[in-house]
């Protein structure tokens, strides 16, 4: 069996999977529970300057017969004074010394932050994470993604924390930035311990389209909201993967968004990330759920001959290259299984209107033809088809050389240099 | 034997729908299902060709409008079909999830669903055409009857429908099992078509005598007549109180709400879907049920989900058995049958029967319902001139003319029997035939 033991920075937890800053760890009551039913840590729901939520706070967009495909929220950090936070966090590290008890923060004075930095390790937390990114209502005040949009404030903030802490510090980043890697390296230079990512995406869920009001409702107005749940998973994975393979970069990294099963946790890792956080899928399904993604987890460890989850970490980020170092010789084409084709047609009517009039329809049979000589290999039929591995996309022997972007003679430099040649 | 017939008041919720109406979340849900498929196999499968992942999507986006109309402007009747249709042969035996093993898409009650919320809210989609000034009669208000005058009425034509009995609807009003349709939604289905424009004369039963005005003052004549009465099966007894016919035994149900007498113990004699309608509903009303069918389970007419019902309401079936005479002295007492064996069939038809040689007994019952298939109007039929018949069935060209060119006909007239559906599909087509017919030059 491997091993799920984990040490993050030097904040040891009996696993990989940590209750991310946010609703269900709010109080000594939630983490208890939670670390009863398996969670390995805890990020303590983000402490501050108390302040007053709305409701209601959160919205969410359904897709078909998938309730919440993606959630968001208005809410802010933590409505409860310090000293209950502190007395609740001192009763789960009593309870749980061996568990990952971290303290989210977020203030705006350089006092603030050292103040609390030491209440909290007077009861004992294990470390800290700075929240730099709620894209909604902190940032106004200064506070959260406006922090985290901007590199030099977030290093100087950073430095600041590392001034007094002397537990181990994760900087939590704000995807609401177009290259995170400029978040992360100032983390760095700040002296953080580690990152985790991504915090939620600046969004707007949806409207009630009898009111024409936007979700999630207050009185008739909303206000943008922070964007989570499993549709932010892609987004999260990418970031993830351009921490990993930057390489000027070194911190380890907390995966969070859009984690709800041992898959979802294991891309994450796959990607860099060395432990994983959860909000939304235990808003919505409790934290139960953790059984399954330690056990599964661990099943997919041992089916790999892995002994620990370090051992997963960023292998797949590697395959992760710019598009000009893949090799445009490659080459698929779609295959149809008519054995398990249910004769839908939609991988029919996918291709000739969305793609590349490549399948075919026979005059006596519902099942479609693909005509190779006219298939790109684009994907789209074997994602549209209902039927698992009904579609495959199979690879076509070229016997022709690895050929990349850079050396193909249709790119406009290589075409300038021909040319020069010649003259 | 005496045996005494018991009285049952209706307890509405035997005859409760057995496939009820979807609420919004179960109609959103099912409809989120449906993939969409290319030329989809159920629009094929559905005699009106109902563009069905169309309608499925509209339910899905809440334009709920939007469904009733794309349903109606293939099939005027599709609350009636989408509840009564056997579905499972029909569109959802086609749904392309049944190859996946998976259960197929509720077309049927989400048809049912999208027109009631026409109906109930009174939107309409249709209006009569500008007026032709050409005259058509239809003789019948059944399915295939509503469904041509409504047509024809779009195109603009001036239409008066003829009906025998004393409300339309013929079986859809007097026929199809009350749970799966009752007699509030057949009025409500036909008030809804009505509006439209054409009139309905009701207890008008149009007879020999009547139909050189007919011809005389109608440019063209469409025939939904339907069948006749049950098949007599010529047996000893027959006459005795207790013995009834299957279609008039419904029709007595249906017009009476179904606050009917029933006998306790109730022989139906038949294997095909009206046999066992008839037999549910004995059961529905209390009482104990045995189907008697000369041949076997396998050349047995009635669907499979229909036999299943019926077992599922307490209905005993036996097969191999003959009727050979009702007993009682007034009233019916019991039945004498005989065992059949089964001969291999020589034509590739339904097997062969042989009666087994003094195999003769006796089943006590206080009711015999008779169910061995309708009888066709031939008598009215044959007063038509030039009109062909076919084994009693009306032929028809493609354009469902008959041999005589001012009638064309439809529905259970020309088919011996089948379902509403096909008697939809039949009058709206029929009714383009006549627009074209009688528009030659106009349009
Ligand atoms: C017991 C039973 C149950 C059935 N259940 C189902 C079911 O569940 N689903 C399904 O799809 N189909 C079912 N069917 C079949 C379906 O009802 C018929 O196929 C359909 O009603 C045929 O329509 P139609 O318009 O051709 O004839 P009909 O419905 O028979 O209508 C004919 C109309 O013409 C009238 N008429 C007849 N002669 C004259 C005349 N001379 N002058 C004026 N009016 C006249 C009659 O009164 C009647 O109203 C069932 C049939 C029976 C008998
Ligand atoms: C209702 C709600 C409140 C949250 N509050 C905080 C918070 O106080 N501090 C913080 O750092 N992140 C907060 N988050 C962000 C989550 O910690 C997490 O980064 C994000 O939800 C993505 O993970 P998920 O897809 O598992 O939910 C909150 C998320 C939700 C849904
Ligand atoms: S999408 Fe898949 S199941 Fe549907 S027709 Fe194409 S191959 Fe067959
Ligand atoms: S009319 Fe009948 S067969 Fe056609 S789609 Fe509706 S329920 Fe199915
Ligand atoms: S076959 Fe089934 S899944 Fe496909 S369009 Fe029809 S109802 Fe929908």
């Amino acid at each position: 069996m491997a091993n799920l033991e984990c040490n993050f920075a030097g904040i040891k937890s009996p696993n990989p999977f940590w209750l991310a800053s946010g609703p269900p760890a709010n109080t000594a009551y939630q983490v208890i529970n939670a670390f009863k039913a398996g969670w390995g840590g805890a990020v303590w729901k983000t402490l501050g300057v108390p302040i007053v939520n709305v409701s209601s706070r959160y919205g969410a967009m359904s897709y078909k017969n998938e309730k919440i495909a993606g959630f968001n929220n208005i809410e802010l950090i933590t409505d409860r004074s310090l000293e209950d936070n502190l007395k609740d966090m001192k009763e789960v590290k009593e309870k749980f010394p061996n568990h990952a008890l971290i303290a989210s923060m977020m203030f705006e004075k350089k006092e603030e932050w050292h103040d609390c930095i030491k209440k909290c390790e007077d009861i004992g937390v294990d470390g800290f994470e700075l929240n730099y990114g709620c894209p909604h209502g902190m940032c106004e005040r200064g506070m959260g993604s406006a922090v985290g949009q901007n590199p030099d404030v977030c290093e100087k903030i950073t430095s600041w924390v590392m001034e007094v802490a002397k537990k181990p510090v994760i900087v939590k980043l704000t995807p609401n930035i177009t290259d995170i890697t400029k978040a992360g390296l100032a983390a760095q230079r700040g002296g953080a311990n580690a990152v985790s990512l991504i915090n939620t995406i600046n969004s707007v869920t949806g409207i009630d389209l009898d009111t024409m009001e936007p979700n999630p409702k207050v009185a008739g107005l909303s206000s943008h909201g922070g964007y989570c749940g499993p549709a932010v998973k892609p987004i999260a994975l990418n970031m993830i993967a351009e921490l990993t393979n930057h390489p000027d970069f070194h911190l380890p990294i907390s995966g969070i968004g859009g984690i709800e099963t041992w898959r979802d946790a294991a891309e994450h890792i796959l990607m860099g990330a060395s432990t994983v956080q959860v909000c939304t899928a235990v808003m919505h399904y409790g934290f139960k759920i953790v059984q399954d993604m330690t056990e599964g987890l661990s099943n997919y460890l041992d089916s790999q001959k892995m002994k620990s989850v370090l051992e997963l970490s960023g292998i797949t980020a590697k395959k992760l290259r710019k598009w000009e170092d893949l090799d445009l010789n490659y080459k698929i084409i779609a295959s149809i299984d008519e054995e398990k084709c249910i004769g839908c047609q939609l991988c029919y009517i996918a291709c000739e209107d969305g793609a590349h009039q490549a399948i075919a329809l026979l005059k006596n049979s519902r099942v479609p033809k693909i005509k190779e000589d006219h298939c790109v290999g684009c994907n789209l039929c074997s994602l549209v088809c209902p039927v698992e591995s009904c579609i495959s996309m199979i690879n076509v022997t070229t016997n022709k050389q690895k050929l990349i972007w850079k050396e193909h003679p249709k790119n406009p430099i290589n075409i300038a240099i021909g040319t020069s040649l010649k003259r | 034997m005496k045996t005494s017939i018991k009285e049952i008041k209706e307890t509405k919720n035997n005859f409760a729908k057995i496939k009820p109406l979807l609420t919004d979340n179960e109609a959103h849900i099912e409809a989120a299902r449906c993939l969409f498929c290319h030329d989809a196999p159920c629009i094929t499968a559905c005699p009106t060709s109902i563009d069905i992942p169309l309608f499925i999507r509209q339910i899905m986006t809440q334009n709920t409008t939007g469904a009733a109309k794309t349903i109606f402007s293939q099939n005027i009747l599709g609350k009636s079909c989408g509840n009564v249709c056997p579905t499972e042969i029909l569109c959802e035996g086609a749904c392309v999830y049944n190859n996946l093993n998976e259960k197929p898409i509720d077309i049927g009650r989400l048809q049912a669903y999208a027109t009631e919320h026409a109906i109930k809210n009174d939107i309409r989609f249709f209006q009569k055409g500008k007026s032709t000034g050409k005259k058509i009669a239809v003789i019948g208000g059944g399915p295939a009857g509503l469904s041509c005058a409504h047509k024809l009425t779009e195109s603009g034509h001036e239409v008066t429908v003829f009906e025998a009995s004393e409300n339309a609807g013929g079986l859809n009003t007097y026929g199809v099992a009350p749970y799966k349709f009752s007699n509030e939604d057949a009025k409500e289905e036909i008030e809804y078509i009505s509006k439209i424009g054409f009139k309905i004369k009701t207890n008008n039963k149009i007879t020999k005598d009547d139909l050189p005005k007919l011809e005389k003052d109608y440019d063209a004549i469409f025939i939904g007549v339907g069948l006749g009465n049950t098949k007599p099966l010529k047996i000893e007894g027959e006459n005795l109180k207790g013995v009834t016919g299957a279609t008039e035994f419904i029709y007595n149900l249906r017009k009476n709400n179904q606050k009917i007498k029933i006998g306790k113990e109730v022989v139906v004699i038949g294997g095909g879907n009206t046999a066992i309608d008839a037999a549910v509903e004995s059961a529905k009303l209390g009482a104990k049920v045995t189907i008697i069918y000369r041949r076997t389970e396998h050349e047995q007419g009635a669907y499979y989900f229909e036999i299943e019902l019926a077992k599922q309401n307490g209905v005993q079936f036996k097969y191999l058995i003959s009727p050979k005479t009702i007993n009682g002295k007034g009233s019916v007492e019991s039945i004498t049958c005989t065992n059949n064996k089964l001969m291999p069939s020589k034509n590739g038809n339904k097997a062969n029967i042989e009666e087994i040689k003094r195999s003769e007994f006796t089943i006590p019952c206080n009711m015999v319902i008779i169910a061995a298939g309708q009888e066709k109007q031939i008598d009215f039929l044959k007063s038509i001139k030039d009109l062909k018949l076919d084994n009693g069935k009306i032929t028809v060209n493609k354009t469902f003319q008959t041999t005589n060119p001012k009638y064309f006909a439809g529905g259970d007239a020309i088919n011996g029997g089948k379902e509403v559906v096909n008697a939809v599909a039949n009058g709206r087509d029929a009714a383009r035939a006549i627009d074209k017919y009688l528009m030659q030059e106009a349009r």
